[in-house]
C-alpha cells in the first residue's frame, strides 16, 4: 500500500493560540489537529469523520495548506517524486497547489455571486495559467459537461442554480485543472436527500474516470461508508481509529466508534436506537482536555489507567490501528445489515 | 373523551410574492393524537415547516395567507387556529400553553441578554404565576429533567455559554414549561453531532411517556423520522402524498416519491462501487404550481394525460395507509 500511496501525513499538528486582553496575550492553546498520520493510497478515498469539534475540517484545511501547521509532514508522491507540502513557501505551494482542490459543504456561500459559471469554473485554469482563450473555454465546456451541466448555462450566475447544480458547478471547477487529490469537506451535507445521490454517484464516477483521490470529510456515517475505502475517526483533534470501511463499521475497535455507530438512526422502525446505555454528556473544551484518554468521561468501559494515560495507536488488523488501552479485550458491538 | 388534539383540514398556506403566488402549503389534512407521534418528512420546500407555522400562526402577516381549518380539540370544545387573529389574546395563550415548538437552530430562539432561567420563566408569569422563589425552583428542577447538568448554576447562564446540545435541551424546557398538550418539533436535531441527536431523541420520547403530550416531528430525516414517528406523512411541494403508520411506509412504500427518496439513502453493507439510485432533477419552487401531481416531471413512472391534468385523490391501499398516485387508482 506505501508504494502506492499518494498521499501521507506524518503527526500533522495545529494548535490554535488563545488570546486573551488588550495586548492579546497567549493564555493557552488549542489543540486542533494533534500529531495525526494516515495515508491515502492513489485512487482512492478516506472517510474522515468526527463531531464538531474533533479536527477534521482543520486537518482538511492543513493539509491544502489553506491554513499553516504547526507540525508535521504532508508527504504527497507525485510522478516519481515526493514533495513535503509543509516545507513549501507560499509562492511555491502556489504553484504545487493545482494538484490539490477542495469542494465545499456549502454550494450557496462558496461561488462568488458576482462571477458567472465559467469564470468560476475557468478560474484555476487561469490562475495557473494552463489554458487561454478556445483551450480554456473548451476546457470548461469539457468540465461542464462531465459534471452534467448544461454548456449554455455558461454565462450564468450561481443565482439561477439550485443547491444540488451549484454543487455541480464547485466539483467543475475543482476537477477543471485535473487535480490529484480532492478534499470533499461536507460536499453533500447541505443537499437534498435525492440530490444528494445524485451527486455521491457523480463522484464516484469520476473518481474511476479520472483515478482521482479524496479525502471525504463527513459527519454523515451511512454518506461515509458508502463513498469510502478507508475510514478514519478523529475525537478531539487524534486520530482514535482507523480501518477499511467494512471492517469499521462491522468491527469497530475503539469504544467511541461503537458509540458513534450506536448513535446512528437507521431508516427501519424494526431498528430503533437503544432505549437505554447509549453515550452521555459531550465533547470536552479542545482547550482543556481531560488527562489520559480524551475520551475516558464519556466511555462506558473507562478504568484508571484511562483517566491517566494516553492510550497509544496501535495496529490490531491489516490496516486496522486504534487507540484503547483496553483493545484487546473488549468485545465492541458493530453494526449489523 | 377523544384522543385527538389537532385536526388540520385542507390546509392552504400561500405567500403572494412580486413573482406570483407560492402556494407553500396546498391541501393539507392530518390528525394529531395524544401521546402520538406524527412525523412529516420531505425535502426542502416541502412546506413542512410552513405547515408548522401555520398552526404556530407565525407566518408572515404582511404577505400571508392561511385557508381551511385547523382544529384544536378543547376540553370546552373546538378551537379553529386558522380563523384566529394571530396577534390577539386567545392566540397568545395558546401558544405555550397548548402547543409549543421547538426549532432547528437554538441559538435563535433565545434572546442573548437575558438568562435562560428568566426567558423560560417569562413564559410561567404570562401564565399567572406570581411566586418568583416557586418559579426559579420549577425552572431548575425542569433543566434538570431535561438532561442539565448543574441546573442551579445554568439557570444564571446565557445561551451562547452553553453547547448546541445544551441550547436544544435549554428550548425543549422552555418549551414544556407550561406542559403544552401539542409539541411541534421542527428539525430539532438536525443540526446537532449524532451522538447528541441520540440524547435529545431520547428525551423527547420519555418526555411524552411521561406526559402523553402529542408530537408533530419535522425533518427531512428518514432515520430520525423511523426512530421518532408513530404515523408518517411524506410532504412534497405542499401537499401529503402519502400517508401511513410508520411501519408501513418503510416496509411497504407505495408513492414512486416515497420510493425513491428511502432507495436514495445510502444504506450500510451495500456492495462497493454500487450506485445509488436517484430521482431525477430537483425539487421545483411551488411558485404558481399546476393542478396536477407535483412530483409529476420528476416521476419514472409519468403517464402523460393522466399525471399532469389533475391532483390524484387520496386513495386507501391498506389500513390507514393512503397514497395519492393515479397508479393506484
Amino acid at each position: 500500500m506505501g508504494g502506492s500511496s499518494l498521499l501521507e501525513v506524518r503527526g500533522l499538528t495545529k494548535y490554535f493560540p488563545i488570546e486573551k486582553g488588550l495586548l492579546r496575550r497567549v493564555v493557552g492553546h488549542v489543540r486542533a489537529v494533534d500529531h495525526v498520520s494516515l495515508s491515502i493510497s492513489k485512487g482512492r478515498t478516506l472517510g474522515l469523520v468526527g463531531e464538531s469539534g474533533s479536527g477534521k475540517t482543520t486537518l482538511g484545511r492543513c493539509v491544502l495548506r489553506a491554513i499553516d501547521l504547526t507540525a508535521g509532514e504532508i508527504l504527497f508522491h507525485h510522478e516519481g517524486k515526493t514533495t513535503d507540502l509543509a516545507q513549501l513557501s507560499r509562492r511555491e505551494m502556489r504553484e504545487f497547489r493545482k494538484h490539490l482542490q477542495m469542494i465545499f459543504q456549502d454550494p450557496y456561500s462558496s461561488l462568488d455571486p458576482r462571477k458567472t459559471v465559467f469564470d468560476i469554473v475557468s478560474e484555476p485554469l487561469r490562475i495557473n495559467r494552463i489554458a487561454a482563450g478556445k483551450a480554456l473555454e473548451d476546457r470548461v465546456r469539457t468540465v461542464l459537461e462531465l459534471v452534467g451541466l448544461d454548456v449554455r448555462y455558461m454565462k450564468r450566475f450561481p443565482h439561477a442554480f439550485s443547491g444540488g447544480q451549484r454543487q455541480r458547478i464547485g466539483i467543475a471547477r475543482a476537477l477543471s485543472i485535473n487535480p490529484q487529490l480532492i478534499v470533499c469537506d461536507e460536499a453533500v451535507s447541505a443537499l437534498d436527500v435525492s440530490v444528494q445521490a445524485q451527486i455521491l454517484n457523480l463522484l464516484k464516477d469520476l473518481q474511476a474516470d479520472f483515478d482521482l483521490t479524496y479525502l471525504f470529510i463527513a459527519h454523515d456515517l451511512s454518506v461515509v461508508e458508502h463513498v469510502s475505502d478507508d475510514v478514519a475517526v478523529m475525537y478531539v483533534g487524534k486520530l482514535v481509529e482507523k480501518a477499511p470501511t467494512q471492517e469499521l463499521f462491522k468491527n469497530p475497535r475503539h469504544p467511541y466508534t461503537e458509540a458513534l455507530l450506536s448513535a446512528i438512526p437507521r431508516p427501519d422502525p424494526d431498528r430503533p436506537l437503544p432505549e437505554t446505555g447509549g453515550i452521555e454528556g459531550e465533547l470536552p473544551d479542545p482547550a482543556n482536555p481531560p488527562p489520559g484518554c480524551y475520551f475516558h468521561p464519556r466511555c462506558p468501559y473507562a478504568e484508571q489507567i484511562c483517566r491517566e494515560r494516553e492510550p497509544p495507536l496501535v495496529e490490531v488488523g491489516p490496516g486496522h490501528t486504534s487507540a484503547c488501552h483496553f483493545v484487546d479485550e473488549l468485545e465492541l458491538q458493530g453494526l449489523e445489515d | 373523551m377523544s384522543d385527538v388534539v389537532l385536526e388540520v383540514k385542507d390546509l392552504h398556506t400561500y405567500f403572494e410574492l412580486e413573482e406570483g403566488t407560492l402556494k407553500a402549503v396546498n391541501g393539507v389534512s392530518f390528525t394529531i393524537r395524544k401521546n402520538r407521534t406524527l412525523g412529516i418528512v420531505g425535502e426542502s420546500g416541502c412546506g413542512k415547516s410552513v405547515t408548522a407555522q401555520s398552526i404556530m400562526r407565525i407566518t408572515p402577516k404582511k404577505n400571508s395567507r392561511i385557508n381551511g381549518q385547523i382544529l384544536l380539540h378543547h376540553d370546552s370544545g373546538l378551537i379553529d387556529i386558522a380563523r384566529l387573529d394571530e396577534d390577539s389574546d386567545e392566540m397568545r395563550d395558546l401558544r405555550g400553553r397548548d402547543i409549543a415548538m421547538i426549532f432547528q437552530e437554538p441559538m435563535t430562539a433565545f434572546s442573548p441578554v437575558h438568562t435562560i432561567g428568566n426567558q423560560i420563566m417569562e413564559a410561567l408569569f404570562v401564565h399567572g404565576e406570581k411566586d418568583k422563589r416557586a418559579a426559579r425552583n420549577h425552572i431548575i428542577s425542569l433543566l434538570d429533567e431535561v438532561g442539565i447538568p448543574a441546573p442551579e448554576r445554568r439557570i444564571d447562564e446565557y445561551s451562547f455559554q452553553l453547547s448546541g446540545g445544551m441550547r436544544q435541551r435549554s428550548m425543549i424546557a422552555m418549551a414544556i414549561v407550561l406542559n403544552p398538550r401539542l409539541l411541534i418539533a421542527d428539525e430539532p436535531t438536525t443540526a446537532l453531532d449524532v451522538t447528541i441527536q441520540s440524547q435529545i431523541l431520547r428525551l423527547l420520547k420519555r418526555l411524552q411517556r411521561d406526559n402523553g403530550m402529542a408530537i408533530m416531528f419535522i425533518t427531512h430525516d428518514l432515520g430520525v423520522i423511523a426512530n421518532m414517528a408513530d404515523d408518517v406523512a411524506v410532504m412534497y411541494l405542499g401537499k401529503i402524498v402519502e400517508y401511513g403508520a410508520s411501519r408501513e411506509i418503510f416496509k411497504n412504500p407505495k408513492h414512486p416519491y416515497t420510493k425513491g427518496l428511502l432507495r436514495s439513502i445510502p444504506k450500510f453493507g451495500e456492495k462497493e462501487g454500487a450506485h445509488l439510485a436517484t430521482i431525477k432533477g430537483t425539487v421545483p419552487v411551488p411558485l404558481d404550481p399546476p393542478d396536477a401531481c407535483p412530483f409529476a416531471n420528476r416521476c419514472g413512472e409519468f403517464i402523460a394525460g393522466k399525471c399532469d391534468i389533475r391532483m390524484p385523490a387520496a386513495v386507501q391501499v391498506a389500513p390507514g395507509h393512503s397514497v395519492n398516485c393515479v397508479l393506484y387508482e
